[in-house]
């Protein structure tokens, strides 16, 4: 509407120096209007970023006795399956064992268990490439060259500590926030 | 008193409203006595059949939705109920079920058209245009749609399309969020996607209009690609069209209700049967048949951003089609590099929906790489490049005078050499 207001005065009317004060005029018409839809557009949009009720922590506890040497389960945590396995010796030194050079996205085991609790591993059981769920949790699973988890969209390969050691996938499993509550008891969320 | 319209209406009413709103004479000036190129062949039927098409979508789509529930806890059970319960809810949902598929079929053999005689040159590169949005919205409405009946396909369909947009550097995991109102594909991730799928095909109903303003202002394309450049060589849209149209409708109406009512479960997957289970993932994600070439060229790519890049870039190429064919001549007909070269670029797009449709092993692998490159080869460099190498064939002098024998196949312009004055019946 400015645009239309100045262009049919013209530009040449405004003698001596009109022509800085029509385009700063413009300018600031033009900006209070972005700044405007900006206001009304903002609401809208953040209204369909996570709502407070799913934003509200949510956490989930969990009693690690059940769980077998070598296998893991699933549990939900937010809507996402967390993966908890309990690792045998033989996996646990593969996972603390590998060259960081080997390694897609370099982290050493210990920065991705808790200390003293090497055998737990706990995951966010999300393939990083496009969200699929791996396989792995069961020793009967397809669990890749790597011995962790094997994702069956892309073929995605994970070791024991959860790291990525093939593609398509660019980046490891991620950790969710937990605690040991005891040593038998974790605390996700 | 300023604008009334002289209207020629006959009727009385009619005359009355077109004086004050000339909607009558408009429809007679641009479907009626619209000249019309005298020369089309069937593959101008099929903007039509997909106007149609958007048609019964639209109407299905309403009824359904007035039994769905757009709720992760009964979705799935709201659609078995159309399909047992609610009065021929299943022929409303398989008609809007397989008219999606429909729509692909019609809209890619109107592309193909497109290309094959250089629809998309000077002047229509705008209708062109319009059109490639078209087809990125109804890809966007498919997409949201399938997720609706929340099948597992459903499910996981939606996570990981949703998920191509987490390879955007820095920004990439909180635009998902976004999408999905959550941390998952969830209750509100379908929520918007019903009212989205609601919205798209009004915004794709506004597109058409569009495409059909640009149409009428250029004038239509034909099988020689030659500009019309007589009133000899037109024929009004009604009757002659009108009646070509009708009857490629009833062919296409006939193979339509064939799958409808033998094979409605022909092109679906059976995994869509399974309620969506958000803890296991199906042990092969395939999209719809449609998708299939897009998906397998995100897969050829062994790296997410690059795979995801390629596949947007497999549509960003068709907007800017117009001018990376740099040969003036429309035709295929008339260009004897291009012509073969489009039917390989055709067994490029069918070998990468076979691709799509297989595990990424071995020689899927392999052969959706090479798919992959010639589809991009074909519009980056071949294009822009025959337009300079190639000698074209001699262009007919007019659409009514065609100095060119009649090449076998390819649906004749005309009977040869008939002087157009017979064809002249208004
Ligand atoms: C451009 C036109 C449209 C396309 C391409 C389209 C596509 C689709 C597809 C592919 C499905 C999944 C079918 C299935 O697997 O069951 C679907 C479902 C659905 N669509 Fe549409 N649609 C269109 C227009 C509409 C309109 C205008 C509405 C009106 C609200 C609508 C309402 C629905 C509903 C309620 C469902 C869920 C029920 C079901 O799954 O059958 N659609 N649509
Ligand atoms: S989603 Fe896991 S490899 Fe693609």
């Amino acid at each position: 509407m400015a645009e239309l207001a100045a262009a049919g005065t013209g530009g040449h009317h405004g003698a001596h120096g009109g022509d800085g004060r029509r385009d700063f005029l413009r300018l600031i018409t033009a900006s209070g209007a972005v700044i405007g839809v900006g206001a009304i557009a903002w609401p809208l949009i953040d209204s369909m970023n996570p709502s407070k009720d799913v934003l509200a922590l949510s956490s989930v506890e969990t009693d690690l006795t059940p769980i077998e040497l070598g296998s893991g389960i699933t549990v939900v945590w937010r809507g996402k399956p967390i993966f908890v396995r309990h690792r045998t010796e033989k996996e646990i030194k593969e996972a603390e064992d590998v060259q960081m050079s080997q390694l897609i996205e370099p982290q050493p085991d210990s920065e991705r268990v808790k200390a003293g609790h090497a055998q737990w591993i706990v995951l966010i059981g999300i393939c990083t490439h496009l969200g699929c769920v791996p396989l792995g949790n069961k020793p009967t699973d397809p669990r890749g060259e790597w011995g962790g988890w094997f994702c069956p969209c892309h073929g995605s390969q994970y070791d024991t500590s959860g790291r990525v050691r093939h593609g398509p996938a660019p980046l490891n499993l991620y950790i969710p926030p937990y605690a040991f509550e005891s040593n038998t008891k974790i605390k996700i969320g | 008193m300023a604008g009334l319209h002289k209207s020629d209406i006959k009727n009385p009413v009619l005359n009355w409203i077109d004086t004050r709103m000339p909607v009558f004479t408009m429809m007679e000036k641009e479907y009626g006595s619209f000249p019309t190129p005298k020369n089309f062949n069937y593959f101008w039927n099929f903007g039509a059949l997909a106007m149609v098409t958007l048609a019964i979508m639209i109407v299905t789509g309403i009824f359904l939705a007035m039994n769905y529930t757009p709720n992760t806890e009964m979705a799935f059970d709201s659609v078995q109920r159309i399909m047992r319960d609610v009065n021929y809810g299943w022929l409303i949902r398989y008609v809007h079920q397989n008219g999606a598929s429909m729509f692909f079929i019609v809209v890619y053999v109107h592309i193909f058209r497109g290309l094959y005689y250089g629809s998309y040159k000077a002047p229509r590169e705008l209708l062109w245009i319009i059109g490639v949005a078209l087809l990125l919205a109804m890809m966007a409405t498919a997409f949201m749609g399938y997720v609706l009946p929340w099948g597992q396909m459903s499910y996981w369909g939606a996570t990981v399309i949703t998920n191509l947009f987490s390879a955007i550097p820095l920004v990439g995991t909180d635009i998902v969020q976004w999408l999905w109102g959550g941390f998952s594909v969830s209750n509100p991730t379908l929520n918007r996607f019903f009212s989205l799928h609601y919205l798209m095909p009004f915004v794709i109903v506004g597109l058409v209009f569009l495409h059909v303003v640009a149409l009428h202002i250029t004038g239509s394309n034909n099988p020689l690609g030659i500009d019309v450049k007589s009133p000899q060589d037109t024929l009004p849209f009604h009757p002659y069209y009108t009646v070509k149209d009708s009857v490629g409708l009833c062919v296409f109406l006939a193979i339509f209700a064939a799958i409808v009512f033998f094979a409605p479960n022909m092109l679906g997957d059976p995994n869509n049967f399974i309620p969506a289970n958000p803890l296991q993932t199906p042990a092969d994600i395939v999209p719809e048949w449609y998708f299939l070439p897009f998906y397998a060229i995100l897969r050829s790519v062994p790296n997410k951003l690059g795979g995801v890049a390629m596949m947007f870039g497999s549509i960003a190429v068709l907007f800017v089609l117009p001018w990376l064919d740099t040969s003036r001549v429309r035709s295929a007909r008339f260009r004897p590099i291009y012509r073969p070269l489009v039917f390989v670029l055709v067994a490029a797009v069918v070998v990468l929906g076979m691709v799509g449709a297989h595990r990424p092993e071995g020689i899927w692998v392999v052969l959706g790489r090479v798919a992959t490159t010639y589809y991009f080869l074909h519009f980056l460099v071949i294009l822009p490049a025959l337009g300079i190498l190639e000698k074209p064939l001699p262009l007919p002098e007019s659409i009514s005078n065609p100095v060119l024998p009649r090449r076998g196949g390819g649906g004749g312009p005309l009977p040869g050499g008939v002087p157009a004055a017979p064809m002249e019946k208004p």
